[in-house]
């Protein structure tokens, strides 16, 4: 099956390759293949399929990776939206009552 | 030792207790692990797949097994269904998978049962330890977004259960979805144990056990199979089943107004096909999208409830005796053609959270776009609609 693939050129993830030590953390975390090791450091093979989960930034101890996080949900999108804050319904609302529905 | 009774919620501390204090006896109101400490064995006599306490360094330990009962499935059938969800929470601590001993493996997982339960099930001949974290019933990826399968939880639950007296290596065995949360060196800093990240799948942890604890490229990868978006259907199915139940009866009331001859027949005549059209757009958005997702065109989860949608609204137009002859009929078949697409398109949208591969800066420039036409398209539908009706 091809690879299925959401909007092209919207993430926010940066890679700073000078700050990279070529641990290959990045690699390790990444669900997508975004990270490849070349020439004993990370690069950027394929940005594109990058779902801004964070884990690379978070990993890199280095601080070469930085990306604006954030879940692809539109339901918690459009609940921040709404004010009622970005939940997207598996989880505690503000005053304490429980959601039922949800993603996950 | 005493071990304090676990509670439910807390607040974890600013900063992790030097592990120092964790060899003395602290006072229990000035433990800063209180919370996080292995809960005394009483607390598991609820759970029913727990098969015994037995006795390790760290106190009574309980343990559990691969193999599923019946109960368990029944659990996990309702976990998927919605009822009682939040409720479907395994407490938070050790566990003991099998007869673990002190070179077994720590699997660290989320309290959400049907996770606990996976990594269970696909570890049938392993020994190894169960650190559960209390991500408040949540799953690890979903959890991880959210940073209650986090950094300074794992630290606390390493600490508090004193895992270093409980194992001589130290290695934590995190999966990869989690780590969106944890942050590796931070943890390998704070309580001295190093984090490796496990597959993605579960299925794939005995090869990664087996294979000297290393991953292959293909096991690390999220992959978003048909089982996968399948089982998702009644989650996307219910709730949008909730909103177009009334608006069915809605619509079922306003369809008497829809000829001359008589409110209860005219309501008998055109009410059905109104629900029946409520019906083929949540079919189309909240079940064809799911599982044909891959083969739908387009990027944006909109376009590929759009295609769903009009492949609905096409024999729903022409199959359901709408008379395309008269001018009513031709606007109502218009609007179903509005509707019809206008809300799959919008339960399409509503799916990319459970999706695996959308990010959110693609998720909000979508709405940006989407959702007006959407909400105007579905509003502007049910107007001809309406229309169709006072005219006919």
């Amino acid at each position: 099956m091809k690879k299925l693939r959401y909007l092209p050129n919207v993430v926010t993830l940066e890679f700073d390759k000078k700050k990279c030590t070529g641990c290959g953390r990045c690699i390790e975390v990444c669900p997508h293949g975004v990270w490849q090791m070349k020439d004993k450091r990370a690069a950027l093979v394929d940005k594109n399929s990058c779902i801004e989960c964070g884990a690379c930034a978070k990993n890199c101890r280095y601080f070469a990776i930085e990306v604006q996080a954030g879940v692809g949900c539109a339901a918690a999108v459009i609940n921040g939206m709404r004010g009622k804050g970005e939940i997207c319904g598996c989880e505690t609302t503000k005053d304490g009552k429980t959601v039922s529905t949800g993603c996950c | 030792m005493k071990i304090e009774k676990i509670q439910p919620v807390m607040t974890p501390d600013c900063c992790s207790a030097p592990s120092s204090i964790l060899s003395k006896p602290a006072p229990p109101n000035l433990d800063p692990l209180k919370g996080y400490r292995q809960p005394a064995s009483n607390v598991f006599s609820s759970e029913i797949f727990v098969k015994e306490m037995v006795d390790t360094p760290i106190g009574q330990v309980p343990r559990v097994e691969s193999a599923f009962t019946r109960v368990d499935r029944r659990g996990a059938l309702r976990s998927r269904i919605g009822a009682f969800r939040m409720h479907y929470a395994v407490t938070p601590g050790v566990y003991a998978l099998g007869r673990p001993g002190q070179k077994s493996p720590v699997l660290v997982t989320a309290n959400y049962k049907l996770s606990f339960d996976h990594l269970r099930s696909r570890l049938p001949h392993t020994d190894a330890w169960i650190l559960v974290l209390d991500t408040k019933g949540i799953n690890v990826w979903c959890a991880a977004g959210k940073g209650t399968f986090g950094t300074q939880e794992l630290i606390n639950r390493v600490l508090g259960a004193q895992l270093g007296n409980l194992v001589e290596h130290r290695k934590l065995i995190v999966p990869q979805l989690g780590a969106p949360g944890i942050s590796a060196h931070h943890v390998e800093k704070e309580t001295g144990f190093r984090v490796v990240f496990g597959p993605v799948e579960a299925r794939d942890l005995p090869a990664f056990l087996d294979g000297g604890q290393k991953a292959t490229p293909q096991m690390r990868r999220k992959e978003f199979p048909l089982r996968e978006r399948a089982v998702l259907i009644p989650i996307e199915l219910l709730p949008a089943l909730r909103a177009m139940i009334p608006l069915s009866i809605i619509l079922f009331v306003l369809s008497g107004l829809a000829s001359t001859s008589g409110y209860l027949e005219s309501a008998l005549n055109f009410g059905p096909r109104a629900v029946l059209g409520v019906l083929f757009a949540t079919i189309a958005g909240a079940v064809l999208v799911p599982l044909a997702l891959p083969f739908l065109p387009g990027r944006a989860f909109s376009v590929k409830g759009l295609w769903a949608g009009l492949l609905f609204a096409l024999p729903f137009v022409f199959l359901t005796g709408i008379d395309l002859g008269i001018w009513p009929g031709r606007l109502e078949a218009a609007a179903w053609f509005l509707f019809i697409p206008a809300v799959s398109a919008y339960l399409a949208m509503k799916f990319t959270g459970a999706s695996t591969y959308t990010s959110v800066s693609g998720v909000r420039k979508e709405i940006r776009w989407a959702l007006p036409l959407e909400l105007g398209g579905a509003a502007f539908g049910l107007l001809m609609l309406f229309a169709s009706y006072l005219v006919g």
